[in-house]
């Protein structure tokens, strides 16, 4: 991993996230952590009728990393259709990270929030995430 | 051990010297119990006091913190577990590599550590015991060479230590640790020690002029191993890691397989810098630029 990653654009995410807080009332609500570094991302969405993204924010701690990507892919995600949460992947992350150089051990820092979102829509929609869905 | 019976670990051992603990008093209901720490990382002794007044079945407890560098008195803590009737065991992964230990002055009954921190290969190991509780113990593995005998019928153990080294045994590995070892006792553990000293100082004094940093653990360097365990004030352990790396430093950012003390602490993740025979202090001024330089990028 180069350090390019710490680019002035994700410091200052991480430093002035985004969509940070809760959504009340809500249809989905997910979290998940990351064992090894104890980075903690929740998400929570209000779908509209359309069943798309409505209002979507993030609550969490942890490294620049996951919490900058998370408010990233709030951002992104809001008003697009819930469908288009499965299709969501790494490379997605990637992009808007501009950078796909993380390194193994920082890529599931970046990969929580996207992980978080899935698991929750999902369940919302009462499929099941399969394994692989999530990276 | 069976039902009620006690074990007494602290707050600040790896989770080697935890969850092999919790695995036995899940299959005998045997109690854990964990000594706290005080405030700069030192036992606190008026609880050990107090958990040897609950007659210990085994007290395990780690010679040096992986996390904080606390030396604990191994030997003083050894005289207070087997007055309360205990069997010891010290997990001295952490010192043996890097001071003189003595098994007999510290007078445990078992005593452990780990080739791959002390310039040896994974996998491999030592397992001291008493030689009377070691015969005394039946094998946990069985399989060739750890027998006399064997018969349809039934069989009889080797003697020790091969009643517990069953099958082939990593001998390869086993050379490369003797290799290791003797040439640390070339170089002399207490230079080593010396050496991991004084850099620590160095380290502590210098790092602490960078500012906004928390460093864990005892502030005499002579009651602590050369680990300097910290955290920068808005920075998190894995991206300062990052970070370091691309200035060529190699530190550790997590929780260093100490959970529990982590909780201790109040933390979810420190960073690690640790000091071997191998460096300098020029390494450590690296570490320094390295810290400046991350704290420029995420201030701002
Ligand atoms: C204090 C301490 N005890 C035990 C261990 C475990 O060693 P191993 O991974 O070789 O079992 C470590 C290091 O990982 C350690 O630092």
């Amino acid at each position: 991993m180069s350090s390019e990653i710490y680019r002035e654009l994700i410091l200052d995410y991480y430093r002035n996230p985004r969509n940070f807080g809760k959504v009340e009332p809500h249809d989905i609500s997910a979290r998940d952590s990351n064992p090894l570094c104890g980075d903690e991302i929740e998400i929570q969405v209000r779908v509209t009728p359309e069943k798309k993204i409505g209002e979507i924010k993030f609550t969490g701690k942890g490294c620049a990393i996951s919490q900058a990507s998370a408010s990233m892919l709030t951002e992104f995600a809001k008003g697009k259709p819930l469908e288009w949460v499965k299709e969501l992947s790494k490379e997605d992350i990637f992009k808007l990270l501009g950078t796909r150089d993380l390194g193994p051990a920082r890529v599931k820092c970046a990969l929580l929030s996207m992980k978080v979102l899935k698991t929750g829509t999902y369940s919302y929609l009462g499929a099941k995430l399969e394994d692989g869905q999530d990276s | 051990m069976k039902k009620d019976d006690l074990v007494v670990l602290t707050k600040m051992e790896h989770h080697s010297n935890i969850v092999p603990w919790q695995l036995v008093a899940q299959k005998t209901h045997a109690k854990v119990k964990y000594v706290d720490l005080d405030e700069d990382g030192i036992l606190n002794m008026v609880e050990f006091e107090r958990a040897m007044n609950d007659s210990p079945k085994l007290v395990a407890f780690t010679h040096c913190s992986n996390v904080l560098g606390t030396i604990n008195d191994a030997a003083m803590l050894v005289r207070k577990a087997r007055k309360a009737g205990a069997t010891t065991l010290v997990d001295a992964a952490q010192s043996v590599p890097h001071m003189p230990v003595d098994v007999s002055q510290i007078g445990c009954d078992f005593l452990a550590f780990s080739g791959h921190k002390m310039l040896g290969p994974t996998g491999i190991g030592v397992l001291y015991g008493r030689k009377a509780l070691l015969e005394d113990m039946e094998p946990f593995q069985g399989g060739g060479d750890m027998i006399k005998e064997v018969h349809l019928t039934g069989a009889k153990w080797n003697d020790v230590p091969y009643k517990f080294e069953a099958g082939t045994t990593n001998f390869a590995d086993a050379v490369g640790l003797g290799v290791a070892i003797d040439y640390l006792s070339s170089v002399g553990m207490q230079k080593v020690r010396d050496h991991e000293v004084e850099l620590l100082k160095y380290a502590t004094e210098e790092t602490e002029k960078v500012g906004g940093l928390t460093i864990y653990g005892p502030r005499d360097a002579a009651r602590r191993g050369g680990v300097l365990s910290f955290n920068v004030e808005g920075i998190h352990p894995h991206d300062m890691a990052s970070i370091l790396d691309e200035e060529g430093v190699a530190i550790r950012s997590g929780h260093h397989c100490a959970q529990p003390l982590m909780e201790r602490l109040d933390v979810t993740a420190t960073n690690r810098a640790s000091f071997y025979l191998y460096n300098s202090y020029d390494d450590v001024d690296a570490l320094v630029g390295g810290l400046k330089k991350a704290k420029r990028m995420f201030e701002a």
